[in-house]
This record gives C-alpha cells, structure tokens and sequence, in this order.
C-alpha cells in the first residue's frame, strides 16, 4: 500500500483538518463527532440539508457543503456510514427553525444510523433516500439500488430549493422527484485500498472490469473482458435509458464521473463516447459534468449518470452555488 | 450476574474476536466490503475504554451503555445493530438485578427483536440473524424445560450458533451489501453471522469454565 498516511488511525481526522484548513472560507470541521458545517449559517427559517455517508468518496459529501447545497455533511470512518451522534450534532449546530432534511444513501448502514438519529432528534425532520444506480435490481427481495453519483445532483437540486425558502415537505419531495429523475452506472478497472485493510477490496485480473461496480469497490453485474470505451458506455447507457425510459428528444443532464483513479481525460473520452450514443438515442445533452466528484479512493473507473430536466430541475441545477467542489453563478 | 462479569467477558470476546480476525476479515471481502473486523475492532475498543465506569453501574444499565457507545463508534450496518442487541437486552424489567437464566434468556431474546426490527430482516436472509434467532429461541425453550445442567445448556447454545452460522453458506443474501452479489454470494459464510458465533461461543464457553451459576 503506497498512500500519504502518518498513522492509518489518524487519516480521516487528519484529511478532515486539511479540508477545513483549506476552505476555512466556506466551511467549519467539527471533531468528536465528526460533522463539517458551512462557515457562517443560513439564515433563519431554511430547511438545514444534512447529508453524510463513509469517507472515502470525496469530495462527497462535505465538498458540498456551502451556500445553494448542504448545511452540513457528517463524515463515517472510510466506506462505513456515520453514526447517529454525529447527525445528531450537525442538526442542532445547523438548525434554523425550518427543519430537517437527511439525504441518505441507499445502504443498510445508512439507513439505520440516519433512521436511528431521526428517531432520536428532538428537532423536525424528513428523509429522501437516494437510490440512483441500476446496476442492482431493485426488488422488495433485497436491500435495493444503491445511492451513487445522482446523490449530488439532488443535493444541489434540492441545496437550491431550500436556499429559495422551501418548505421541509417541499424539499422532500422535490429530493424524491429528482432522484426519480436520474439513473446512473459505473464499471471499474482496478479495486482500491482502505488504509485500514491494507490490501484492495477485490481482486481483478488487468484485463478485466467490473461492470455495475459500487461506489465502495463492491461487485455489480458482472465481471467481463475490457473492451472499447465505446463499447462500454452503450452498456452503461442503454441501462441507464432503459430505466429512465426518456420522450424523445427529451433533455438531460450528462454526468461523467471519475472513482478516483481515471485521469481526466479518459473522462472526457467517456463523456464524447455518450454523447454519440445519447445522440443515437434521441437524447438531448443540455448540461453537462465531468469530474471526480463521487470516488472510491484511488479505484480506476467511471460512472455515467443522467438526469431528465424538466424546468424545476433545470432551474435549481443553474443557481448560485459555492461549495468546496462545485462553485458557478457566484 | 454483575457488570464486572460482563466486562471480564467483553475482554474474553475481545481475545478470541482478534485471534478470529483474519478468517472474518477474509469472509467479509469475499462478499461484503472488507471492513467489518476494523469496524467491530474499533467498538470492543470503545467499550473497553469505558470499562471501569461500566464496572460501577448495574447490569442493565451497563449493558445500555454498551449498546449506546458501540452505536457511535461501529458505524455502518454492525453498529445499530449490535447496539440494538444491547439496548434490547437492557430494555427487559430486571435486567439490573439478573437473578436467574430466565431473566437472561428474556433479555436475549427482547435484543434479537430489536436487532429483527431494526434490520428488517429474518431467518434466511443471510445475516447474523441467522445465528442470533435460532440461538434465542432454543435457549428460551432450554430455560423454560429446566431438565439440563448448565453446562448441557451451554453446550447446545453453541452447536445452534454453529449451526446457525453454517446455514449461511448456501443462501443468497437478501440484505445488506451482500445482496447485490445475487447468486455469487452463495457458498460464502455471511461474516455479521461468524461474527455472532464467535461472540456466543465465547460467552458460552468463559461460562462453562466457571463454576459459578449464572
């Protein structure tokens, strides 16, 4: 394991004081339990967005902590969910009277500790649980699809809304909407390292990828054979078209997203093979994201994730925002 | 049964859980995430840290306080539930003043349901139900018969949670994050199920070795 660790025990404090140290503009670090916060607070009446998730997938999710997004973002140890404690304390710093609102990944661990910290907040609050990734079948047999790359596109949809002066029900169900809206995909090329395992999640032959893969280096659809990046993306794409099941000529948001080991330009390789098949498809491409935004530590690989635009979404997609990773418009 | 006891058995659990770890460890990455043992690791750790305040509470309190520090400190999908089992188990009148197995049978199985309701989950889904459930039952119906030492008790609590645990191996999983493996996570031990296994042999066998009835 080749990382800039001082000691395994002390990585996520320490990344947690270099993130403050390094956007001390935008955000607060808190320790003990461990929540960021935006630096100043928003004002009084907004519904408090709360998001939170294991380390490991940044700049998800306290990169998106800051005005037009979340209030607050509560940090697991690597690839494990926060515990209720800490949701719990970013609530009360963060509350401004409007309510709660939790954006949770689909996964049990999530789940639980969010459902336990709702159960346990003296303060009002909802849930929108963001299950984006048809990689998993969702039936009532299993825990259901996973919350990959969409869960920051309904962060910023609904980040939008409540800077508006949404009410909590309306985030809620603008956060549903959304996450109804979009439907995302990856493959991986290699696994990646928890620092406290010290050796990859998984093991993958160097001419194989795992098609389907989860944010966290779990298994997805299916291990395959490499082949062209074009070949690859019309699976990636047709899946994804095939859920969301969009009118013709209907117009999208195009997010390609790199797990952390995929240099940029492959990204955008990715991005221009999509587009041809999105073309193909009778699909418009009206915005658009390439970047790092959802990792799995240093995993080489990418997901694509669409998302339908109606005018709701449009609207909050292109407001203000300033964030430790994604800032426009102001 | 006093605090001291359950302290000297989480130490117990805590010995035999590392001299485990590598075959959990190795469990979990074949169908989970790899993280399991460095979670669990990191709640014995915490209570541990907290043992002598937990030396000077009642039972039932002890074990509420247990189950409120591994619930912020496990995290992932093992830290609400393992605190649900103790929570659970602290929640049944008596629980301060543990008297007689059938107080503890009762607290066993008042944690199971926590942890059922928590993870709405079940016998068969491949989790540490699996041995959680059918060792609560058999020790409840064990207790209430009253026609075995303690140790012929004991001794049949720990085949059911072995059994419990290897019946994991050839189901798919339905929760969890083995449950997006479908069909390949068949023929792999669900690690939260080995997990409990070792836990409840641990328990079981610290208690044979003691002279003292619990």
């Amino acid at each position: 394991m080749k990382k800039f660790i001082n000691r395994v025990d002390d990585v996520l404090t320490e990344s947690l004081n270099g993130f403050g140290l390094s956007h001390g503009d935008i955000l607060k670090i808190y320790l003990n339990p461990n929540f960021i916060t935006r630096a100043d607070k928003s004002k009084k009446g907004k519904v408090s967005l709360i998001s939170g998730g294991g380390s490991g997938h940044e700049p998800l999710h306290g990169g998106f902590v800051g005005y037009g997004m979340l209030d607050a973002a509560c940090p697991g140890q690597i690839f494990t969910s926060p515990t209720p404690d800490q949701m719990i304390s970013a609530s009360e710093a963060v509350d401004n009277g409007g309510g709660i609102l939790f954006i949770v990944k689909n996964y049990s661990g999530d789940l639980m500790n969010f459902e336990m910290a709702s159960e346990m907040l003296g303060i009002e609050n909802m849930t929108v649980l963001v299950n984006d990734d048809v990689a998993v079948e969702d039936s009532s047999f299993t825990t259901g699809r996973r919350g990959v790359a969409g869960t920051m596109i309904v962060e910023k949809i609904v980040g939008s809304a409540a800077e508006a002066g949404a009410s909590l029900v309306e985030c809620k169900e603008l956060g549903d909407h959304t996450n109804k809206m979009t439907a995302s995909m990856g493959v991986a090329f290699t696994s990646c390292t928890v620092p406290a395992a010290g050796k990859p999640t998984f093991e993958i032959a160097h001419d194989e990828m795992e098609i389907g893969v989860g944010i966290h280096g779990e298994p997805g659809r299916k291990r395959e054979k490499t082949k062209r990046a074009d070949e690859i993306t019309r699976d990636l794409v047709d899946t994804i078209l095939e859920d969301l099941k969009p009118d013709n000529n209907a117009e999208v948001l195009l997010h390609i997203n790199g797990f952390g080991g995929t240099p940029l330009m492959e990204l955008y390789l990715l991005f221009n093979s999509a587009a041809k098949e999105l073309e193909k498809n009778k699909v418009k491409i009206s915005r658009s994201l390439v970047g790092n935004y959802t990792t799995s530590l240093e995993m080489a690989g990418a997901s694509i994730t669409l998302c339908k635009l109606d005018d709701k979404i449009l609207h909050h997609w292109d407001s203000p925002v300033h964030t430790a990773a994604l800032r426009w418009g102001m | 049964m006093n605090s001291e006891m359950i302290i000297q058995i989480l130490r117990e659990v805590q010995k035999v859980y590392e001299a485990n770890a590598s075959e959990i460890e190795k469990l979990d990455q074949a169908i989970g995430d790899g993280d399991h043992v460095i979670n669990m690791r990191r709640g014995m750790k915490a209570i541990l840290e907290i043992g002598e305040e937990l030396g000077s509470l009642k039972p039932g309190s002890a074990l509420n306080k247990i189950g409120m520090t591994l619930l912020s400190s496990i995290g992932g999908a093992a830290g609400p539930l393992f605190a649900s089992l103790f929570m659970g188990m602290a929640k049944v009148p008596g629980s301060d003043d543990i008297d007689n197995s059938k107080t503890v049978a009762k607290m066993f199985s008042s944690g199971v349901e926590l942890v059922k309701q928590r993870g709405k989950a079940d016998v068969g889904d491949k989790t540490m139900l699996d041995v959680l459930i059918p060792v609560s039952n058999l020790f409840s119906k064990l207790v209430e018969a009253d026609d075995l030492s303690k140790n012929e008790m004991l001794e049949q609590l720990m085949a059911e949670a072995e059994r419990g645990m290897l019946s994991t191996k050839d189901i798919v999983a339905t929760k969890g994050r083995a449950s997006y493996l479908g069909e390949r996570a068949r023929g792999h031990i669900d690690p939260g199920a080995k997990s409990c296994q070792l836990i409840i042999f641990t328990i079981c066998n610290y208690l044979m070795n003691r002279g003292q009835n619990k």
